[in-house]
C-alpha cells in the first residue's frame, strides 16, 4: 500500500533554497511539504560557504535579487540570528596593484548607482579594517552589506521553523501530470504526494527533476574546494578577497581560477574558498586546487602560513549557462515552479528566491521582474552549454 | 642495469614491516615511512632508546618475532634496500594516473611543519587502526585514558598511567592491557568487560582451529589471577566520578539484552580508567586515493591489492585482527607487490603458509567481532548533557536534536549541524559515538588530509600544468 498525501505545495529539495521557499510559502498561507531524498542540508548547501555577498555582483538582475535577499536575511536574523550564525560583518575587497584598484573602483561606482553601499579605502588605511592584511596593497573597497551565515544550520533551522512538513529520506521519482500536461504532484519512493504546485529546488540536480516533468533545464555542476583551518581567535574581521574574484564569477573559462575569500567564522576556523572548476561530479581531491587556495590566502594574510588546514571539502555549484538562476512558473508544465541554478550564490540569494516563489504561488505580483530568470529561456536563445 | 622498482610502505607496524622485508628481499627498493620515532607500530611499540629500558621484552610477548623483524630491517637498511623515514607524518597520497608514480606527502619532525614528498612506483598502506571509545558521564575527566593510550605509555615511555587502575570496555585488547599494567606494578582494581567471553567458546568451529589463541587466552587468565585482578564480565562502566580528576567509577551488571541489572551498581575507587571498545581501521589515505572500502575497512583481494592499481593494503587498515594477522597480510602484500613491480604474476603457492594463517586468523577475528560488540543499549544510557565530541564540546543532546527534528540523517549532516567531528581529531574519536546516538550507520569519514597541514606547506606544493 502506498499512502497518498495532499497539500498545496510540494517543495523538492531541502537545501537552503528549498528551505527558504517553504518558509515564505507557509507564511503566504500555504500547506507545504518539503521533500528530500537525503537529509536536510545534505546537498550543496552542506558543501559550500555562507557568504551573503553583494560585493561580487555587477549591476543587473542578480544584484537586485541579492539586495532584496540581504534585507530579508537581516529580517530572518532577528529571530534566528544566533542559531544560524548570522554575522553582518561586511566585506573588504582589496587590490594589490594600481590598475586592479582602478578597475575595482569603477566596478564599485556602478554598484553604488544600483544601491550598493561601497566605500573606497586607501591602501594606507586598510590596516585599520584588517590589521593582519599583507602590507603594500594598493587599496580596496569596503562593503558593509556583505554578511555571513552557516548554511547547513540556516537551512535546517529555517526548514524546521517554517511549519512545513519535512520528508527527509524520500526521493522524488516522478512528476505527476494530467493528460493536458498540468502538474498535480510527485511520485516518490514512498508513495505519491498530490498538490497543485511543485517547486523544483533540487539544486545541482534541478535539471534531472525538470526532466521528470518532461521539460529541459540545463543545470550543470561547477566544482569548488574549500579549506578549513584549525580554530583561531578572531584574526580576520571581514570577508576579504582579491579583486580578481569579480572577473572570475562571470568568466566562461573551464580552467581553474583561484580567488579565495578569507574569513573568520563564529566557531573559530578560518574558511578559505573557493575554487571554480568544471569537471562534472568528480569529488576526488585536487591538490592543485588546495595549493591555489592556500597560496592565495597566505598572500592576503601572511600569518596563515603557519596555521594548519584541518580539512578540505568539495561541493558542486548548480549553474545555468547564463549564470542566472531559474526562478518562477514553467509555462511548459503548468503547476511546476523552478527555484534552482543559483551557482555560487544560492545561500545569499535564497530568501529573495523564496519570497518570489511564494508570490508566484499565490498569484501576487512579484517584487522583482522574473523575466531574466524565466526557466524556459534556454529553449529559444540557444544558450545551452551542453 | 635498470633501476630497481620502488615501493613506499606507509606504516612500520607488523604489517608494514613484513611487507617491506618481503619486497626488499625480492629486488624492490623500499621506503618505509612512519610517524613514530622507531619501527614497531602499536604492537611492538618501543621505548625510546634514551630511556635505557633494561628488559623491554618483559612488556611484550612474541619478542622473538620482533627480534627477527628488527634485525632483518637493520640488514636491509645497511644494504641500502630499505630507507626508513621515521617521524614522517603522511598527510596525503596522490596518484596522477593509473600507471603513474604514487606521491607520498608527509610532514617531518615532531612539530610536523616541514613538507616532504616521496615518489614510488607503488605503495603499501599499513596504517593500522585506532581505538573506539564510547562516551559515558565523566569520561572526559583527567585520569580517564584509552586502553591503547595506557598501553602506549607503558610500552613507549615506561611510565605507569596511574596507581589504581580500572580497565574497562570491551574486546580482547583489554586483557593484555590489564596484565601489562599489573605486571608493571599498577593495582588493577577490576577488568570490566561488557561482553561475555564465555560466548567465545560457543563459537567452537572458529576456536577449534586456534589452539594457539586458546593457550594465549589461558595465559592471560592465569596472569590476571596471579596479579589478583578481578574480572567483571557482562559489566559496564556507568559513570566516572571526581572533582577535577578521576576518583572512582560506578560499574553495573548487564542482562542478556544489554540492559542494566537493577540494584547491581557499585562504586570502585581508582585514579585511572583505561577504556576501549575495540579498534577501527585507519582508512583516510586509502579513501583519498579512491580505494573502495567495505564497511569501515579498505577492501583488498587475495594478494592484498586494493582496487586502485599500484596500491596494496595490509594489517589493521584492512580489518582488525591482531598482530599475527597483520604479519601474514603484510608478507603477502610485499611478495605480491614485488612480483607485480617486476612485471610478473605472483604464484600464491609460494606464500601458502601465510595464506593459511590469514584464513584462520580472519575467521577468528570474525568470531571475536561477534562476541565483543558494544552492549546493545549503550547509546540510550548516555544522558543529554554528556559531551560526546571533546574537540568541539558537543553534547549527546545536541546530536539527538540534530538527528531528530532538525532533519540530519547521516554522520556528515549531524557534523554540519552540531560541529561534532569538526575539530582536531576530525571525528576519529567521536564518530562511532555520534553514529550510535544519531542512529545512523558508522561510515568511514572523508578526510582528505590525514594530518593537519600548515597552509605554507600546501602553498609550496609544486604547481602542475
Ligand atoms: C565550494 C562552494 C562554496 C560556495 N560558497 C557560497 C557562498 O559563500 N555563498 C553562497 O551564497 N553560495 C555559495 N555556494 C553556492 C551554494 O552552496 C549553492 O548555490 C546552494 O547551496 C544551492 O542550494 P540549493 O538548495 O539550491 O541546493 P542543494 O543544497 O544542493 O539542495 C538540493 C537538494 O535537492 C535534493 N534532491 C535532488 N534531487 C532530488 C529528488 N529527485 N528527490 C528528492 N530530493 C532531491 C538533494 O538531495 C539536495 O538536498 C558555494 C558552493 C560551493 C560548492
Ligand atoms: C591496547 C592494545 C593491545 C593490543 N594487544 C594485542 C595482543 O595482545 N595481541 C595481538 O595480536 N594484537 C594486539 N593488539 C593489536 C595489534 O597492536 C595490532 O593488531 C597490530 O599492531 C596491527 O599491525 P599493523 O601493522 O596493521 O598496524 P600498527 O601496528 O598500528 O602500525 C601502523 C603504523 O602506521 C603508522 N601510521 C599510521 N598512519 C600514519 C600516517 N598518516 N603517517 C605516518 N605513519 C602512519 C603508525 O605510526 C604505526 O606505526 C593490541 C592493540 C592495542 C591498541
Amino acid at each position: 500500500m502506498t499512502k497518498r498525501l495532499t497539500c498545496d505545495v510540494v517543495v523538492v529539495g531541502a537545501g537552503m533554497v528549498g528551505a527558504a521557499c517553504a518558509w515564505y510559502a507557509v507564511r503566504a498561507g500555504l500547506d507545504v511539504r518539503l521533500v528530500d531524498r537525503g537529509p536536510v542540508s545534505g546537498g550543496t548547501t552542506g558543501a559550500g560557504e555562507g557568504n551573503l555577498l553583494v560585493s561580487d555582483k555587477e549591476p543587473g538582475p542578480e544584484l537586485e535579487l541579492a539586495l532584496l535577499s540581504a534585507r530579508l536575511w537581516a529580517e530572518l536574523a532577528r529571530e534566528h540570528g544566533a542559531a544560524i550564525e548570522y554575522e553582518p560583518k561586511g566585506g573588504l575587497v582589496v587590490a594589490s596593484t594600481a590598475p586592479a584598484l582602478d578597475a575595482l573602483r569603477d566596478f564599485a561606482a556602478g554598484q553604488r548607482d544600483a544601491g550598493v553601499t561601497a566605500v573606497p579605502v586607501d591602501g594606507g588605511r586598510l590596516a585599520e579594517l584588517e590589521p593582519r592584511l599583507a602590507p603594500g596593497m594598493a587599496g580596496g573597497v569596503h562593503y558593509p552589506q556583505d554578511a555571513q551565515v552557516m548554511p547547513a544550520l540556516a537551512a535546517a533551522h529555517l526548514a524546521r521553523a517554517s511549519g512545513a512538513a519535512l520528508h527527509p529520506g524520500q526521493a522524488v521519482t516522478g512528476v505527476l501530470r494530467t493528460a493536458d500536461g498540468t502538474v498535480y504532484g510527485v511520485r516518490t519512493d514512498r508513495g505519491e504526494i498530490h498538490a497543485p504546485a511543485v517547486v523544483n529546488a533540487a539544486g545541482t540536480w534541478g535539471g534531472d527533476l525538470a526532466a521528470l516533468a518532461g521539460v529541459r533545464l540545463p543545470v550543470l555542476p561547477r566544482r569548488g574546494f574549500v579549506l578549513v583551518t584549525e580554530p583561531l581567535p578572531r584574526m580576520v574581521r571581514h570577508k576579504v578577497y582579491a579583486a580578481d574574484y569579480v572577473a572570475d564569477v562571470a568568466s566562461d573559462s573551464a580552467a581553474l581560477r583561484s580567488s579565495p575569500v578569507v574569513e573568520g567564522t563564529a566557531a573559530g576556523p578560518v574558511l578559505i574558498g573557493a575554487t571554480r572548476e568544471r569537471v562534472g561530479f568528480d569529488r576526488s581531491l585536487s591538490l592543485d586546487a588546495v595549493r591555489a587556495l592556500a597560496a592565495g590566502a597566505v598572500g592576503l594574510f601572511p600569518f596563515l602560513e603557519r596555521v594548519r588546514a584541518l580539512r578540505t571539502y568539495a561541493g558542486f555549484r548548480p549553474y545555468l549557462p547564463d549564470h542566472l538562476p531559474a526562478i518562477g512558473p514553467d509555462p511548459r508544465a503548468p503547476g511546476l515552479f523552478h527555484a534552482c541554478g543559483h551557482e555560487g550564490a544560492g545561500i545569499g540569494l535564497a530568501p529573495g528566491t523564496g519570497r518570489l516563489i511564494a508570490q508566484a504561488l499565490t498569484g501576487k505580483a512579484p517584487e522583482l521582474d522574473l523575466t531574466p530568470f524565466r526557466p524556459e529561456r534556454f529553449d529559444t536563445d540557444g544558450g545551452d552549454a551542453r | 642495469m635498470t633501476e630497481p622498482p620502488r615501493l613506499t610502505v606507509v606504516g612500520a607496524g607488523p604489517a608494514g614491516l613484513a611487507g617491506a622485508l618481503a619486497a626488499a628481499a625480492r629486488g624492490v627498493r623500499v621506503t618505509l615511512v612512519d610517524a613514530a620515532e622507531q619501527a614497531g607500530g602499536q604492537f611492538y611499540r618501543q621505548p625510546a632508546p634514551a630511556l635505557g629500558a633494561r628488559r623491554p621484552q618483559a612488556l611484550h610477548h612474541q619478542w622473538r618475532t620482533w627480534e627477527r623483524l628488527r634485525d632483518a630491517l637493520a640488514r636491509h637498511r645497511a644494504a641500502g634496500r630499505i630507507t626508513h623515514l621515521t617521524d614522517h607524518h603522511v598527510w596525503c597520497l596522490e596518484r596522477e594516473s593509473d600507471a603513474g608514480p604514487v606521491t607520498v606527502h608527509a610532514l617531518r619532525g615532531p612539530a610536523q611543519e616541514v613538507g616532504v614528498t616521496v615518489r614510488a612506483d607503488a605503495v603499501l598502506l599499513a596504517t593500522g587502526g585506532y581505538e573506539r571509545v564510547l562516551p559515558f558521564p565523566g569520561w572526559t575527566l583527567p585520569g580517564v585514558v584509552t586502553a591503547g593510550g595506557a598501553q602506549a605509555m607503558l610500552k613507549g615511555g615506561l611510565v605507569l598511567p596511574g596507581r589504581t587502575v580500572v580497565v574497562a570496555g570491551t574486546g580482547p585488547l583489554l586483557l593484555p592491557v590489564a596484565t601489562g599494567l599489573a605486571a608493571a606494578g599498577a593495582r588493577v582494581a577490576a577488568l570490566v568487560e561488557s561482553a561475555d567471553p564465555a560466548a567465545l567458546l560457543r563459537r567452537a568451529p572458529a576456536l577449534a582451529a586456534q589452539p594457539g589463541k586458546l593457550a594465549e587466552g589461558a595465559g592471560y587468565a592465569a596472569r590476571l589471577l596471579r596479579h589478583g585482578v578481578r574480572t567483571l564480565a557482562r559489566h559496564t562502566v556507568v559513570a566516572a566520578h571526581g572533582t577535577g580528576r578521576l576518583e572512582a567509577v560506578t560499574v553495573a551488571a548487564l542482562d542478556r539484552d544489554g540492559r542494566l541489572r537493577p540494584g547491581s551498581a557499585r562504586r570502585i575507587p581508582c585514579d585511572t580508567l583505561a577504556v576501549g571498545h575495540g579498534m577501527l581501521p585507519h582508512t583516510d589515505l586509502a579513501e583519498t586515493l579512491g580505494c573502495t572500502l567495505s564497511g569501515t575497512a579498505v577492501r583488498v583481494d587475495a594478494e592484498q591489492r586494493t582496487d586502485v592499481p599500484g596500491v596494496w593494503a595490509a594489517g589493521e587498515a584492512t580489518g582488525v585482527g591482531g598482530a599475527a594477522l597483520a604479519l601474514a597480510e603484510g608478507h603477502i602484500a610485499g611478495r605480491s607487490a614485488a612480483a607485480r613491480l617486476h612485471g610478473t604474476t605472483p604464484d600464491p603457492g609460494r606464500w601458502a603458509a601465510a595464506d593459511r594463517a590469514r584464513t584462520r586468523l580472519r575467521e577468528f577475528a570474525t568470531a571475536l567481532d561477534d562476541v565483543y560488540a558494544p552492549p546493545a543499549g549503550w547509546a540510550d544510557r548516555v544522558p543529554d548533557g554528556t559531551v560526546v565530541c571533546r574537540c568541539e564540546e558537543v553534547t549527546a543532546g545536541q546530536v539527538r536534536d540534530a538527528a531528530g527534528t532538525l532533519g540530519a540523517g547521516d554522520l556528515r549532516t549531524v557534523k554540519l549541524l552540531t560541529r561534532a567531528g569538526m575539530g582536531w581529531c576530525q571525528g576519529r574519536m567521536c564518530g562511532p559515538a555520534v553514529a550510535g546516538l544519531a542512529g545512523c550507520p558508522l561510515t568511514a569519514g572523508r578526510r582528505p588530509f590525514a594530518r593537519p597541514v600548515p597552509l605554507g606547506v600546501l602553498a609550496a606544493l609544486p604547481e602542475k600544468e
